[in-house]
């Protein structure tokens, strides 16, 4: 076979709808369609952008993108393209530089970004950038993951020609409850006013002005309270747009962030938590675009004070007389006089209220529990709300497919459970992560009929005021663990910091009264010294999870099973493309 | 590893026996008695002393008037011309202490203030003199020239807690600074 009759590399990338692009001289097949910044940044060849981002509209109006960009010659009538040995046409680069992201690769084209027109580009925008930036990175919040500070490091000049005086712009404009603008810092990239337009589907904010004076502003008359108004602030690539309530707060650079997911709702939004020192600052969204692509709700971002509250429960407390006030107690006498007081129990006269928000793990312990205690009556407290037509389910437990997997239970056996407290047919109660008190409608005067309530939890409520015992637990943020979102995805729980003062993870206390109620471990045949290792033992156990690891579940999570429900957001973004 | 010979000194005879260099080391100290006894010791003439030996009699005498310019002492912060806090509570000396001395909490600016373009100014600052190096990297490294080693050796303490400085203590170790920067000025 001739050389000939060999098949072209634009023949064989055609055949699987691809296109032959040389970046920086190496040759990479992408789709037909894949922008030029997407390209690149897929091989690893980094391309700075500021108003593109990939779930936005194109601007094209930083002009941070800038790369070289060169194409096959134009044949003259009649002529038949001629290829080089390896099978590609001579490139011929054009002499002004294009924007990588309003470009679509094309077949045979050729891009540039280590070369001098590409550099002098860069430098020469971020030069105009910066003619008005006030430079107080000092007091700016965005200062350490401010695009306009990386850039300028990387691309940037050190010297500053610009010797007339800086236009001034408002500073510190309240534009909204949770948002602030500088519009002095702003680089007018228009990223907040796509996304109000495109994702919120709200007009609230516009450009006015003309030439150096255009700045970001809300139209007359409203204010930037959309509850998804904070994402404004993740995707301003400079500080022009920063969060109310981490104003001030703490440099990023001190800053933790952990992966993990949130737990205000059965979406299961992925965020990172960042923390410094046993201390939560903040929480923002992370990309998954099975669950809730770039976004999340600023009620959910917000929700994160109880953490770190005075509230908490940091000992384990013990009420040994009747009418006595709790006692710190500790915990080893502790877990062997409950499970004492477990084992006395009647079975029929005892029930459990597990909480939705527990992880999967925990939901398993406690089922294991009640089967070696014989205990029937245990069910989850349903939260039900409205769905926004966003992000945020119906569904406002984090983790309702898991404990209908797990216990088999929805929360509809709730009411025989209050009956029988209410009649005095349940005498002892187990809480786990609840305040009955208010979801699961238990008055307070109830509870203290009962001969012995426990409960875990990790802050004080009229639930653990009314307890026997109540073990520390620790919230979402303290503790490993999976939960299954509202359309059946199995995502993870990633400790962020350590638990707080004695307490300890839920599923370790659980572990340890499943070990102290039976002696018996022939129900956990796993050692179940972590969450992964309960994780394979539900694996083992429950036909969904087959097949199920720790690993497998990784930051982005595992469709386990298909509940039927979607997400209105990401349904509406796949209708997009 | 590249392999780099050293060319050590040849030692004459002189030098081996080492009685010359005996005999400069006491001179040296007889001097230095001489000197003494007659009242004209450095301790009189570079630190105003009694003119016996050439330390300085400390603490009878201090070094505060004798220190060089560049002495490195406690660190402390200082305020503008103005009487604005220079220090806007950015944090860069919190994260380049190696010693993990500086504690920063950061905090605003009234809207009404004269320094009010400034936005943030730390609401509490502490430095825990047990902890400081005096390596001055957080003098070397503050943008806006709030933060400087001043000229204070003479640390004493009687407990741990004395030991932390806190906004107030450093601000008055530091004074006020001459030369206005402009960078927060509104009309600028």
């Amino acid at each position: 076979m001739s050389s000939q009759q060999e098949q072209l590399p634009k023949d064989a990338a055609a055949a699987e709808g691809k296109v032959n692009v040389q970046i920086n001289g190496k040759w990479y097949r992408f789709p037909k369609g894949t922008r030029i910044a997407d390209a690149c940044n897929s091989v690893g060849v980094h391309v700075p952008c500021f108003c593109y981002h990939p779930k936005l509209s194109v601007a094209g109006s930083c002009r941070m993108c800038l790369v070289e960009q060169g194409m096959p010659p134009r044949l003259a009538p009649g002529a038949t393209p001629t290829y080089n040995d390896d099978g590609y046409q001579t490139i011929q680069w054009m002499p002004r530089a294009v924007v990588a992201c309003a470009n679509t690769v094309a077949e045979n084209m050729g891009i540039r970004t280590d070369g001098p027109v590409c550099r002098d580009a860069r430098r020469a925008v971020l030069e105009f950038l910066l003619t008005n930036h006030p430079l107080d990175c000092p007091i700016c919040d965005q200062a350490g993951e401010c695009k306009l500070q990386e850039y300028t490091a990387d691309y940037g000049q050190p010297v500053h020609r610009f010797t007339e005086a800086k236009i001034k712009k408002g500073k510190n404009l309240s534009i909204g409850p949770r948002v602030n603008l500088d519009q002095e810092r702003c680089v007018l990239c228009r990223r907040c006013v796509r996304f109000m337009k495109e994702i919120v589907g709200e007009e609230i904010l516009g450009v006015v002005g003309r030439g150096g004076r255009n700045a970001i502003a809300c139209f007359p008359g409203k204010t930037l309270d959309s509850n998804y108004s904070m994402n404004v602030v993740d995707i301003c690539p400079v500080g022009a747009m920063t969060s109310k309530d981490f104003r001030f707060r703490m440099r990023v650079w001190f800053l933790k962030s952990t992966p993990t997911i949130d737990v205000n709702c059965g979406t299961g939004t992925n965020i990172f938590v960042w923390s410094r020192e046993q201390q939560v600052y903040r929480i923002t969204p992370r990309q998954n675009d099975a669950v809730n692509s770039c976004w999340m709700p600023d009620s959910h971002r917000l929700n994160y004070t109880y953490i770190n509250s005075e509230q908490r429960i940091l000992t384990p407390l013990v009420r040994t007389d009747a009418d006595a006030e709790q006692r710190p107690g500790a915990w080893k006498p502790l877990m062997s006089s409950v499970a004492e007081q477990l084992r006395r129990c009647n079975p029929k006269q005892t029930a459990i209220i597990a909480s939705a928000r527990l992880t999967n793990e925990e939901l398993y312990l406690a089922g294991n529990i009640a089967q070696l205690l014989g205990i029937v009556q245990i069910d989850i407290v349903p939260r039900n709300g409205e769905s926004d037509g966003m992000l945020i389910s119906a569904d406002r437990n984090p983790n309702t497919t898991g404990a209908r997997l797990i216990l088999g239970k929805d929360g509809s056996s709730l009411d025989d459970i209050r009956r029988g407290i209410k009649l005095g047919k349940i005498r002892y109660l187990i809480v786990l992560g609840e305040d009955v008190t208010r979801e699961a409608v238990i008055p307070a005067d109830h509870l203290a009929k009962l001969d012995y309530l426990l409960v875990i939890d990790h802050t004080q409520s009229a639930t653990t005021r009314a307890a026997d015992v109540v073990l520390p637990g620790v919230t979402f943020a303290e503790k490993y663990g999976s939960m299954v979102n509202v359309t059946g995805r199995l995502q993870r729980l990633n400790r962020a910091i350590e638990p707080l003062g004695e307490s300890r993870a839920d599923w370790e206390i659980l572990r340890s009264l499943l070990k102290e109620c039976g002696g018996d471990m022939s129900l956990l045949t796993a050692r179940a010294d972590s969450p992964m290792e309960i994780l394979e033992e539900i694996a083992s156990q429950i036909p969904e999870f087959k097949g199920v690891t720790w690993a497998a579940v990784g930051n982005t999570g595992l469709q386990i099973i298909d509940t039927g429900v979607s997400i209105p957001l990401l349904e509406r973004e796949q209708a997009k493309k | 590893m590249a392999y780099i010979p050293v060319k050590r000194p040849k030692f004459s005879i002189l030098d081996r026996i080492y009685v010359v260099e005996l005999v400069k080391g006491l001179g040296i100290t007889l001097k230095h008695l001489v000197l003494s006894l007659l009242g004209k010791s450095r301790s009189k003439k570079d630190f105003n002393g009694a003119g016996v030996g050439a330390c300085m009699p400390f603490p009878e005498q201090r070094w505060d008037s004798h220190l060089p310019s560049y002495y490195r002492g406690a660190p402390s912060l200082v305020r503008g011309e103005d009487g604005r806090e220079r220090c806007v509570s950015c944090q860069l000396c919190e994260f380049i202490c190696p010693a993990r001395a500086i504690r920063v909490v950061p905090g605003s600016v009234a809207p009404g203030a004269t320094a009010a373009k400034q936005e943030k100014a730390p609401a509490e600052f502490e430095i825990d003199m047990l902890r400081c190096i005096y390596c001055g990297m957080c003098q070397e490294v503050c943008p806006e020239q709030a933060i400087f080693l001043s000229q204070q050796y003479l640390i004493t303490l009687t407990d741990r807690k004395q030991a932390v400085r806190n906004k107030e203590q450093l601000y008055r170790l530091g004074g006020i600074r001459k030369g206005l920067i402009n960078k927060w000025n509104q009309y600028k």
